[in-house]
């Protein structure tokens, strides 16, 4: 094993084990790996918000430095304390790194039966702005307003960004989901940015619907999506409405995008703090991100074998964890799924 | 309060109008004598496939025989009809008939000036607050959740559709959204006398208030408010993004649910997609003094004009609500009852459903339908 680290590409990652159930997942994660032999190296940070000089909210500083040095992170899910006096955790990540894209590709489960079949889908959110601004005033008492921000600046750069993914991915077409009739100025401005990246990338394919039809159309037939692109508030509800399609926020992946090649990779649950240690976790979400972040750096057989064995895992149905309807443990669960990683060598 | 020497019956279908009883307690504003028995309702048949759909309303009132005259108005935006006049034209009639079937009044993309739609517009003039939408799954018609039955109440004069936009720095838009406690206590108490009145057992507040703190916030207290004034009826919140996620999981953990504009805008369509599209969901929408009934998840429908495909069984069984409302219950059943045998029977189905037919086929089989006259 030794031998093989000088010649391979090791690559260093930052790993966020969160709260909660984090260690446990993050643990069988790293076990996996370990078991398909992928070059990458972790190196563990903590991230509680702490005090910085000014009285301003930040994550410690380590944590910020092995980010900017690795630009690659998986995390784990974070506890938001409710009266703790400072902004949430996930936030606060957002505006450090200015995660600007949340990418979630929602894929049908083989084995892990819904209602909808045949998902194959990726919701695009631009992060940073629109109705989350958190600018809100009370006018006169009884009367609130909350101002919604789209900016020209940030809606070129999701736009870009989703062509570009949509190019490395190989997916055929991109859909902006907007409400310009309604919303005309704010949405028209996304509407126009996300046009203009159109016409720079001819070979994706580029259209055009009301968020309205997209629900009304998802909910029906859910296979003529491909890749959506929205503003913050309609990108919450549908990647949200599209992790239900396939099964839930269990299952689902997801990763953000941010500016100078930052990217951050997490599970989007909670911290289910009533099993945490009780090794009943399902590890599925962060290892199917994980999986994400394999493909996101190049490493795209590795990215796929591990892939394979945990989709075939929960095919055969034989070691499941509760929530995905078996009754085994978090570890028998994974270990099943290295088993499968070594035989595929 | 006079009635004009008119006797019970008429002050009773007056006050019965109104469901939002909160708002109704005020004046009584007397119809004029009438000369037969027929009730006037005002159509606006919209743009899009509107037009076919109220076609099919008209043909199949005329087969039931059911006593309701039309007063047709032709408003639209993108067919530059949208004038001041027309619109007060329409409010005069509306004034004197108060009940008014319509279909959806397309807004253009491209705005002229004004950033309210016309829609809006007439929204705001006739203070439509709350918009029911009334999903239920058609017997005989199976999609992947069954033996649905949830209601959808919506604010729809204020939030998200403001219509305040501007741009304050080149390059930066801000877009206004607008939450007043009059308005949130007022949709909340519409909800909670609806479900009292219809039986309902829950209700459930739909928002974002983690994120828009003060904003959501303010709509949640005000529905918390008022749901201690109905000890009887089961009060619960939910984020909107869990309550999409719900709904595509286990939408039966639901009842009735109240929420803010643009929320019910995409929970309208989604729950439509859920029993099988804008086709067969009816709703409709309340003021203190008038409702306007139409389908329950509005579009035009552009690309189905004129080639005869529209699923015209929202709208009928919306005319059917509207025929209840104005206390003609016997041929409320008789239309409601008619759609619902065709589609049980699924011979005629119109493309949405999976079918070949056309709209006049599915009219034609209702209308035969009707014949069949429930005992009652």
């Amino acid at each position: 094993v030794a031998l093989r680290k000088t010649f391979n590409n090791m690559q260093t990652v930052t790993l966020i084990p969160g709260d909660g159930i984090g260690p446990e997942i993050s643990n069988a994660v790293m076990k996996i790996f370990e078991a398909a032999n992928a070059p990458i190296e972790w190196e563990e940070r903590n991230v509680t918000a702490i005090k910085g000089p000014g009285g301003k909210w930040m994550i410690p500083p380590d944590a910020k430095e092995s980010m900017d040095r690795n630009k690659i992170g998986l995390k784990g899910p974070l506890k938001t304390p409710i009266a703790a006096g400072h902004p949430s955790m996930n936030l606060l990540l957002r505006k450090t790194f200015d995660l600007y894209a949340n990418v979630r590709p929602c894929v049908s489960i083989e084995g892990y039966k819904t209602p909808y079949t045949d998902v194959n889908l990726v919701t695009i959110r631009e992060n940073t702005e629109g109705e989350y601004s958190g600018i809100e005033h009370l006018i006169v008492d009884g009367v609130v307003q909350s101002i919604k921000l789209i900016t020209e600046q940030a809606s070129e750069r999701i736009a870009e960004y989703a062509f570009e993914y949509a190019r490395n991915n190989q997916r055929a077409s991109v859909t902006a989901v907007h409400k310009a009739n309604i919303m005309r100025m704010s949405d028209g401005l996304f509407l126009r940015k996300c046009r203009e990246a159109a016409e720079k990338h001819k070979d994706v394919k580029f259209t055009e619907m009301y968020l309205d039809t997209v629900c009304l159309n998802m909910v029906q037939d859910p296979t003529q999506f491909d890749v959506l692109v929205m503003p913050n508030l309609y990108g919450d509800i549908l990647s949200d409405l599209c992790a239900g399609l396939i099964g839930g926020l269990g299952v689902t992946p997801s990763g953000n995008i941010g500016a100078n090649g930052v990217a951050i990779f997490e599970s989007v649950h909670g911290t289910a703090p009533d099993i945490a240690g009780k090794d009943f976790a399902n590890p599925t979400a962060l290892l199917l991100s994980a999986v994400m972040m394999l493909r996101h750096m190049g490493l795209h057989s590795h990215g796929k074998k591990i892939e394979t064995a945990c989709f075939d895992t929960i095919r055969d149905k034989k070691v499941l964890t509760k929530d995905l309807g078996g009754n085994s443990k978090c570890s028998e669960f994974t270990e099943a799924i290295c088993q499968k990683v070594r035989d595929m060598d | 309060m006079t009635f004009w020497g008119l006797g019970g019956p008429k002050w009773w279908q007056q006050a019965s109008r109104s469901v939002s009883i909160s708002a109704s307690l005020s004046r009584v504003e007397s119809p004029p004598a009438r000369a037969d028995a027929t009730f006037k309702v005002t159509m606006l048949p919209g743009d899009g496939v509107g037009p076919e759909l109220m076609t099919a309303v008209k043909d199949v009132f005329k087969a039931g025989d059911v006593p309701v005259e039309f007063d047709e108005f032709h408003l639209s935006e993108v067919q530059n009809m949208a004038s001041e006049d027309k619109l007060e034209e329409l409010l005069s009639s509306m004034k004197n008939n108060k009940v008014a079937i319509k279909g959806k009044i397309h807004t253009p993309m491209e705005f002229k000036g004004e950033l309210a739609s016309y829609e809006m517009r007439l929204r705001r003039k006739l203070d439509l607050f709350a918009n029911v939408v009334h999903v239920n799954s058609l017997p005989g018609y199976s999609t992947r959740h069954n033996n649905l039955d949830l209601v959808i109440i919506r604010e729809q004069t204020e939030g998200e559709y403001s219509s305040l936009e501007h741009e304050s720095v080149p390059g930066v838009i801000e877009c206004l959204k607008i939450i007043t406690r009059a308005k949130s206590r007022r949709i909340a108490k519409f909800a909670f006398d609806y479900a009292t009145k219809k039986g309902r057992n829950k209700v459930t507040a739909v928002h974002k208030a983690n994120i828009m703190k003060l904003g959501d916030g303010l709509f949640l207290q005000c529905c918390a408010e008022v749901a201690q004034l109905y000890p009887k009826i089961k009060y619960e919140n939910i984020i909107i993004d869990n309550c999409c996620m719900q709904l595509v999981q286990n939408p039966y953990q639901f009842d009735v649910l109240v929420m803010p504009n643009l929320y019910g805008n995409i929970i309208d369509n989604l729950a439509a997609g859920l029993v099988g599209g804008a086709g067969v969901v009816p709703g409709e929408s309340y003021s203190a003094e008038y409702a306007v009934f139409e389908t329950g998840a509005r579009h035009p429908f552009a690309q189905a004009v004129g080639r005869n495909i529209a699923n015209p069984t929202a709208m009928l069984l919306s005319a059917a609500n509207m025929l209840r409302h104005l206390n003609l219950e016997y041929h409320s059943h008789m239309v409601s009852d008619a759609v619902k045998r065709v589609i049980k029977q699924g011979k005629v189905r119109t493309r949405d459903l999976g079918g070949y037919c056309t709209t006049g086929d599915f009219v034609h089989a209702v209308v035969e339908n009707l014949r069949h006259r429930p005992n009652y």
